[in-house]
Formats: C-alpha cells, structure tokens, sequence
C-alpha cells in the first residue's frame, strides 16, 4: 500500500485514492477535426514505461482533488506530487 | 484419559517451562502430559515422539525437524469440528490444557500408512511424473487428478464456518523491529532510548531469540538476565510497544507491514479473538530475523529423529528435553560443535561429531575435544538405520564412502551452516548477494526504509549481533527525527566464531537425498530437472516444485542451489536464486478477513424508508452497496405474484416507489449550464428553469455511459440525477474533467444523493394522492409532464418532479433526507382510499421494459452507442459535447452494429432468461455464429405474455423475422423481432 503525499493533505495511505492513469496526455486540438488515428491514439493509447511515470491521482476519500504524482514503476518510489497547474517537477535521473 | 507416558525424555532440569504448571494434551488419541511454556513440538518430543507426519508425495514417515516456522514436516490438525486448523506447525503451537492434535496426510493409521506404497513405486513418481505418465487416455486425467490429490497433499479444510473472531489493528511506527534476539533487542532499546516510536515484533512468546539458549554472558551476566532486563526498560519506555506471539508476513510499498498476532492460547476454550493482523506503517525498519540453519544432503536425510542441530540444542536448552538419548552431530560448520557441546552438558550423550571438513582447527571443534567428545573430521554420513525412528547412522570418510562404521544413536543433529532470514529483505525490494565462504545469501543494496542487523545479514556472532542492533537502532531513530539517546553498552565474550563452512552435501551411496523435505523432493529430481532442460532455475523449481511447499523452503533452498549449481557446472550466483514473496509463514484467511464477513463484509446503504420496507416485510436486493425493497409480497405471496400485483397497481390504481438511492448531483455556478452542455449528448440550453430533461451521457469513446434526468432549479443551479450504481463514477469524471481540462468553467459539483429522499408516485390515481397534500398546484395545464416545481408536501418543503419511469402519470418527490420516512407514511395514508400500493425495484423494471426504457448496465455494456439505442435523434449537432468526436469512429455505424429490439416469443407464456444467445436459424452447426443477447426479459401482467429487450445485429432491419435462442437447460425457443416499445407507444398515459 503506497504512502502518497497529496499537495492538498499531506501523506495518506493509497486507499484512500483513485488511480487516474498517465498525466498529461493532450486531448488533441480541433478534436473534431482530429484524425481517426490522432483521435485513437487519444483515446486508447497510454505509456506504460519501466521507470518514472507521471501519473494522475484522485484523493478521493480526503480532499477529492485530481493531482500529479511522479512514480517509479519498478520500485514504487514517488518523487513528488504536485497540483493541477504547477511546473512540471523534473524527473529523477 | 490417563497419560500413556511420563516425559521420559524431559530432562531432570532445565529449561524455561514450568515444571510446576503441567498441561495435558491429544495426539492422535492419546494423553500426553506437558508443562507451560512447551510448544507442542517440545512436549511431543518430551514424551519420545518424534513421528508425526507422512510426507506429501511418498508417505515416508517423518520426524520433528525444526524449532519453528521453518518446519517442513510437523504440520498437524489441531481442534476440532468447526474449530479444525489444518497444517499447523507442531513447533509453533503454544502447549495449552486440552490441546488436541492430529496428525495428517496417513491412513488408517501414522505408524501404518497404506499411502506408504507411494515409496515403493518412487522410480515411476520421479519429477514431473504428472506430465509423463498420466496423458492418456484424454479425458482420464479428471481421474487421476482425483486420485492424486487424495494421495499427496496436506490436512482438510474444516467443513464448518470458522467460529473464531479475528481482529484488525493498525499502528504507526518511527522505526519497526521486527525479531527480539540480541539485535533486535539491541536495537529496540537503542531507538527507544531516542525517544522514537518503536514496535517491537517477535513471534516466539518470551522475547530474547537465540538468547534464551546461549551459554555466553552479556555484561557478565547470564544472558536470559539481559534480556529481561532489556524488556522491562523497553516496556518501561512510553513509545514503545511490545508485540509478542507476533509474526511480521510481509513488507509492502512504503514501509508498509503486515503482522499477524496470535492470542494467548485459552484452555479448554476460545480466546476473545484468535489472531490479530497488525497493518504497520514504519518510517524505518530494522531487520533482525536472525537466520535459519540448513540441513545436509546425505543418504536418508528424513528419518524421523533427524533434526535440525540448532533445534535439538533449543529443545534441550531451553525446553529441558532431550530429543534423543545418544545424539550424533553432522556438522560442515564450526556452530554444530555449539550444539554438540550443549547437548552434553544438558545431559544426552553425543556419540560423535561426524564433520565433512577435514581441518577443525576452530576454537570450538577445541572445546569438543577437550570435553571428550569423539570427532570424525573429513567424514559424512552416508547412510542410516531405523523406519519410524532412526537407529544408527553409517559414517565413513568422504574420501572413502564404502568405509563405513556404525554408529548407533536415536538423535541426529544436522547442522549445514545458516541462512540468513532475508524474506522481509527481499519483500522491499532488495536483492541479495551471495556470500561463498558462509554459502548463503547476504543483504545487497539497501532495501527503501530497512537496515539489516546481525545474524540476519550474516553476522552471526553475539557480540556482532549486539553492536549492530546498537548502531542501526540509534540510527534509524536519527533518520526518523530523533537525536540518540544514552549510548548501550554490551559486552559480549564468547569464543572466536569462524562461520565458514564445509561441503553441503555427503558422498552419495545411491540413497533418497531430500533437498525438500515438505515436497519430497531429491537431489536426483533436480538433476534429472536439468537433464530435461530445466536449467534456469525458475523452470526447475516448477519442475519439481521444490520450495514450493508450505514452508516455502526454508531449510532447503541453498541445497537445492548446490544441487543445480553442480548440475550446471555454474557458479551458485549465477543459477540465481528464486523470489521470495509475501507471507513469509501461512496466514489464515480468518485473519486476513478480520471482522468483514457476513454482514460486515460490505457496508449496507439503507435509504431512509428502509425500516418502513422491512416492516412491511420487503423482500430486498442489493443493488450496490444499497439494500432495495425488490418486492413486498404479502403472506404465502411469490416475488412474482408480488411484482405482478404491484405492476397492476402502477398501472391501473397507483404505486409508490422508494427512489432515493438514485445518484444525485448539485450544480452550480456561473458555468453550470456549459459544464451541463459538454458532459450530456442531448440539449440543455434550451431548459427553462422549473424544467427537466432526460439526459444521456457518453465517454470520450462515444459509448452510453450514464442517464438520468436533471432539473433546472435556476440560471445558474441544475439538479443533475445519474444511476443509483453511477454515481460515484459520474461525479468523478465530471470533477476530472472540471479540475484537470476545463479549469475556465466556474461550477461547483455536490453530492447530495443522501440529503434527499425520493418516494415515486406512479399511476393514474397519483394526481388524487398526492392533491390533498400539496400546495402545488397540479393540473395537467400548469404542471405538465418534465416539469419541476418546489413546494411543499404534507407539510414538508419538497421538490417535486413530473417524470416518469413507467409511462404512467407519475410525481419524484423528492424531500430532505430526514423527512423521508414522513412523507412516505403520509402518501400511504393519502393514497389508502386509492388502493395505494409499494413497489419494489423488480415491479420498476417490469414497468419500465413494458415501455421500452433502457436501464444503463443492462441494456448498455460499454460498447452501445446513443445510434445502437434507436436514440440518435436525441444527439446534438449543435453543440460539442465529451464523445461527439468517437461518433464518427469507423466502425461506430453500418450493418455490423447491435441494435437495441423488442423480442416477442412466440408462446406468450415463455420468459426468456436474461442474457440469453441469439441465433438466426433455429439449428447451427457448434459454434453457431450469435447476433446477439437478450438484455432485460420479464413476464408482463400489462401485456399478459413474456416480453423482451436485446441487442441484436443490424436488429432494425430485422423488424418481424424470427430468431431463436437455444437454452442452455431447455428448448429453442422462437421469438420475433419486434420495436423495443411494448406498452402506450404513443405516450398518451404518461402526459394525461
């Protein structure tokens, strides 16, 4: 069970959230006129890396706030979380 | 019950039992007498037993072989009827009044196990046997798997519910100990002494590890006096806490760890709760398991009487018994001459140390001869005597296996070097090293928030193990926050510990050689593993399953390594090593399940009408987490005579439903209506306040996701309604949306699907029922059907709504929470000169399908578009809205495509089952190619026949022809294809 630090509570236990998946993916502009493979790859396509991951996080039972978290997939480790807005942190070497 | 034996081999003194609490037990049968402070194993072994089990695959009689969880083959029954605990450990069982155990896996009887015929037949069970012998004819292994699995295997699982309680606890730690040998203790102390929070787990009942059986001193005194004095300063210290009979299984993300603590054993009774699971979240981990001593591969390396030499020093140290009479140690380390020594001071002869190194020059192969006792150096052991219990054992120079002398003894110590209790170490993610010169894995890398101290990461001498507990307690408490407190001070003397070791295996004379001894498996098993092309050794552990066991190998892994290492011509690192995962011992699913069973398991969301429901004696459903009235038949009534009754109420009188699980959403703010229009498909611009809408809301991929109707209660304010199971998904998603992309849009987003309370009147008497009670005013002309107005209700301020979910004339009342109950009993008294009857959710769905309503869920599955429903007109043109771009996907439109039709059968009588197949020709060759399913199917008082919805390909080309579903249990049955919409198509009921 991971320890995640919310930007808005502070470190809670994972239960307490909701996996949203890889951040920042771009919903394509003029999504109307957006290809089908543009808009497909939209819908359906997310990264899976080996490593550190910037992913979505729902503090659902708490403060119910979407927020970033940056993670690594193979240990776990999280690096840093921060809000909707705020410069993306860099991620570790 | 008279004991059939006096403690023959407890010792005249010694031990920490209480020789003045005797205790009497069971197995198999018969009375046994023990005192306080044994462990069943210890009490067994005091009364000369050393048979306890037969062995999985070949039913070899096996002995005691271990001190504790490393046990791979005293796994007894204890208990019984509903309190029957199968695969116990022998040696972790608390001795307690009454206890009464079992042995397993033998029939009729332990001494005489007709499974024993197994042994005879070995050459044909050799690895893999399963995959070679048993392939033909096909279809037998059903047979022989039967037969099998009644052959091998362990205990039964108890028939019963489980009547023990078991709890949950959680705790927060700044730094975890887990074990309290000298390095944990150590490190306690020294954590404790910083003023950290400390827990300090350890599974035996008296802390202290390996202490409680070392003949050395610590600051000059006996170490059994350290160690309760190291315990009454850590209970003296505010912050610590002390978990005794507690087994740490585990290690997860973020210094997450998962404990289990046993209850102190009540006699003749149950404790309050039987085992606690401790979930610890700890800034640090301090590591001090100790390590677990290895066997010896040798010929009949399991005969009953062969024991782990740490464990018989343990037995007779510290449990005052002798666990043979004439013991022989079998050493390839300087450790086994500790043992040897102890056992000859604690009084059972030691007929020999047979060692596998040549050179012992140690200081403690010194003390052996200078105590007398007679050491073969350069010697194995290849061979032995004795069935049920081993007689003698051959010894002979390993250079000159055929050399062989008889050494007669009831007692053999084996003693293969240590490895270091890594389990937890790797559960973080650690990856340990291999150390050549102790033949075992080492701590490598550090693992997140976990040190490693003493003999668990291979230091094995006392007084290493004292220092690093010292150091890595002080420092983990330095790390969580704390400045070291008053520094320990521990002298340990003892003589010069040399922890290399020997060969790990003796010269083979062509006998079994166990290299897991729960599995059975041999070294000839493995090798063979390799000869098949099995070489990594992932592939031959599966192979074989060697450490595949309960025990997970604990004793057995490292000689199994030797084994492949060999086999290979690889170095032992090179082979690798296989993964330890979590839990480190057996957990039981009670403790894993705490107090969530039954009705504890999910938590029940009751609406505020319910106990008027069960009053009236409602049958209910669980639809989710809530519990809905499906139904209330009256006495000697069926659920569908129920329905039946209600649906002709609804239709013809009036009914009342309870609605107030439906989802329900706030909205409000500036950009109410934007947030409205991007997330329903269908318009809402054009909704005048005091107005409502049907709804219909897509995922980006264009597939229906939720529905409901929301309500304009002002310029910027909307009521938004979703499905009673949607609720929390749709208020997420709009919330995703709103935070993470729409940052622009100013709306506040509420739950309040439990402020309100909703009670649905529905028929065409709803109008006279709900008149009297209401300063709205009613007529057709002023409150037309999907409108809203706000009033009040038997007094209750209310929100009422004109929609209908049964095409009948029908008002959502909709109160605060707390008045619902209120106004529920005043529409039953209002409506009791109409006839009023309740409706459950069985009579909804009935209603509902007779008008062709879709229920999300049902006739959606996450791949059903707004087209596929016959519901394409509803989508906008106009406007964008989340999933307009997935409607023009390919494959979202054309002949391929489900549509949403009605099915009549052709006799009237016949009701489908729900999600029933669909064929287009009544008889297809298997497998028949399918058009569809049936989605929702009941039988219609209103229609008086059996009606239908399915999803059928290209269904409203097939308007009229006939399709057929083959039941799995019946005919195939013939239906037409008909327009979803069974009852009042032209709506003139529900807008009168």
């Amino acid at each position: 069970m991971l320890l995640i630090p919310c930007p808005y509570c502070g470190e809670r236990a994972e239960g307490e959230f909701r996996y949203g998946g890889e951040a920042h993916f771009r919903r394509p502009e003029n999504h109307l006129e957006a290809t089908d493979d543009a808009w497909a790859d939209y819908l359906f396509m997310r990264k899976n890396p080996k490593g550190w991951h910037r992913e979505r996080w729902l503090h659902l039972a708490g403060c119910k706030r979407w927020f970033y978290v940056v993670r690594h997939t193979v240990t776990h480790k999280i690096a840093s979380a921060y809000k909707v807005g705020d410069a993306h942190p860099d991620l570790p070497a | 019950m008279s004991p059939s034996s006096n403690q023959d081999y407890r010792l005249a003194q010694g031990g920490r039992i209480d020789r003045e609490a005797p205790l009497r037990f069971l197995f198999d049968g018969h009375a046994y007498d023990g005192f306080a402070g044994d462990t069943l194993a210890s009490a067994l072994l005091a009364n000369g037993i050393h048979l306890v089990s037969r062995s999985f695959k070949y039913h070899r009689p096996r002995g005691i072989y271990a001190l504790g969880v490393e046990e791979p083959n005293a796994l007894v029954e204890t208990g019984i009827g509903a309190g029957i605990e199968p695969n116990a450990r022998a040696t972790t069982i608390e001795l307690s009044d009454g206890l009464i155990a079992n042995s397993q896996n033998r029939w009729p009887s332990l001494r005489f196990d007709l499974g024993a015929v197994a042994d005879l037949a070995s050459p044909l069970l050799s690895a893999g046997f399963y995959y070679k012998t048993f392939m033909s004819p096909a279809g037998g292994w059903k047979i022989y798997e039967w037969l099998i699995r009644r052959a091998a295997g362990v205990g039964r699982a108890p028939e019963l519910p489980d009547p023990d309680r078991y709890e949950h606890s959680y705790a927060h730690a700044d730094v975890l100990v887990v074990g309290a040998g000298p390095a944990g203790l150590a490190a306690a102390l020294a954590a404790g002494r910083a003023g950290a929070r400390v827990i300090l787990v350890d599974d035996q009942v008296e802390p202290g590890g390996q202490l409680l059986n070392t003949p050395y001193t610590i600051n000059g005194r006996p170490a059994p006096d350290w160690v309760a004095e190291a315990t009454a300063e850590l209970d003296r210290l505010p912050d610590v806490r002390r978990l005794a009979r507690t087994l740490a299984l585990g290690v997860y993300d973020h210094g997450y760890v998962a404990c289990v603590e046993r209850a102190i054993p009540v006699a003749q009774g149950r404790a309050r709760w039987r085992e606690r699971l401790w979930r610890v979240r700890a800034k640090e981990i301090v590591v001090a398991t100790g390590a677990i001593e290895r066997a010896i591969i040798f010929d009949g390396n399991d005969r009953p009487g062969t024991m782990l030499a740490s464990a018989a020093r343990a037995y007779a140290v510290r449990y005052g018994v002798a666990a043979g009479k004439r013991a022989v140690v079998f050493a390839n380390n300087d450790d086994a001459y500790r043992t040897a020594l102890d056992l000859a001071n604690a009084g059972v002869e030691v007929a020999a140390v047979v060692d596998l190194r040549h050179d012992l020059s140690g200081a403690l192969p010194g003390m052996a001869r200078e105590r007398g006792l007679r050491v073969l150096a350069g010697h194995g052991i290849v061979g032995g005597r004795g069935r049920t219990r081993i007689k003698a054992v051959e010894a002979a120079p390993i250079d000159d296996p055929s050399n062989r002398q008889i050494i007669e003894c009831d007692l053999l110590a084996v003693s293969g070097g240590w490895n270091p209790a890594l389990h937890l170490y790797a559960h973080a993610g650690g990856k340990a090293a291999y150390d050549s010169g102790l033949a075992a894995f080492v701590p490598g890398a550090p693992a997140d928030r976990m040190t490693i101290a003493g003999a668990a990461a291979g230091r094995f001498a006392l007084t290493d193990c004292l220092a690093d507990g010292a150091r890595l307690g002080a420092e983990a408490a330095r790390r969580a926050g704390f400045s070291a407190g008053p520094a320990l001070v521990l002298d340990a003397p003892e003589p010069e510990h040399d922890s290399r070791i020997g060969p790990v295996a003796s010269p083979s004379r062509g006998g079994k050689r166990f290299v897991d001894l729960h599995n059975d498996v041999t070294e000839a098993d493995l090798r063979l593993a390799v000869s098949e092309g099995y070489r990594s050794v992932e592939h031959a552990k599966r192979y074989t399953t060697w450490g595949m066991g309960p025990d997970q190998g604990k004793t057995g892994n490292i000689l199994g390594l030797n084994v492949l290492s060999d086999a290979l011509n690889q170095p032992v690192p090179q082979v690798g090593t296989t993964t330890f995962r979590p839990p480190y011992h057996p957990i039981s699913f009670g403790a894993l399940a705490g107090r969530e069973v039954g009705d504890l398991s999910v938590p029940t969301r009751k609406t505020p009408m319910d106990s008027w429901h069960a009053e009236a004696g409602a049958l209910f459903e669980p639809v989710g987490q809530w519990r809905r009235a499906k139904a209330y038949p009256k006495p000697g009534e069926s659920m569908h005579a129920a329905a039946d009754r209600e649906v002709r109420a609804a239709r013809e009188g009036v009914g009342l439903f309870d609605a107030s699980t439906l989802g329900k959403i706030d909205i409000r703010g500036p950009g109410a209506e934007t947030l409205i229009e991007r997330v329903y498909c269908n318009n809402f611009t054009s909704l005048k306040q005091g107005h409502a809408r049907y709804g219909l809301m897509l995922g980006e991929d264009g597939m229906v996701k939720d529905d409901g109707v929301t309500a304009r209660l002002g310029p910027d304010h909307f009521h938004m309604t979703t499905t009673t199971g949607g609720a929390a998904g749709v208020y997420v998603w709009i919330e995703d949306w709103l935070q993470t992309e729409w940052l622009d849009v100013e709306v506040f987003l509420t739950s309040v699907t439990e402020q309100w309370a909703v009670a649905t009147l529905s028929g065409p008497k709803a109008r006279q029922v709900l008149g009297p009670l209401t300063d709205v005013d009613l007529s057709a002309a002023t409150f037309p059907f999907m409108a809203f107005r706000e009033g009040r209700v038997a007094n209750i301020p209310a929100r009422i709504f004109r929609v209908s979910f049964s095409g009948d004339l029908s008002y959502e009342i909709n109160v605060p929470a707390r008045h619902g109950l209120a106004l529920w009993q005043a529409l039953m008294e209002s409506g009791r000169p109409h006839g009023i009857t309740p409706y459950g959710t069985e009579a909804l769905h009935i209603l509902r399908a007779e008008k062709g309503y879709i229920v999300v869920g049902h006739e959606t599955d996450g791949t059903i578009t707004p087209a596929d429903l016959g519901m394409e007109a509803m989508v906008s043109k106009k406007k964008d809205f989340l999933g307009r771009r997935s409607l023009t996907r390919s494959g979202m439109s054309g002949p391929e495509r489900k549509h949403l039709v009605g099915l009549m059968t052709k006799d009237p009588a016949r009701v489908l089952p729900i999600g029933a197949q669909i064929l287009e020709r009544p008889s297809e060759a298997r497998p028949a190619p399918m058009i569809g399913h049936v989605t929702s199917s009941y039988h219609s008082p209103t229609m008086k026949r059996g009606i239908a919805m399915a999803l059928v390909k290209n269904g409203r080309a097939r308007m009229g022809d006939t399709v057929y579903l083959p039941l799995l249990d019946g005919p195939t049955v013939a239906a037409e294809v008909v327009k979803p919409v069974f009852y009042d198509p032209e709506n003139a009921r529900r807008d009168g």
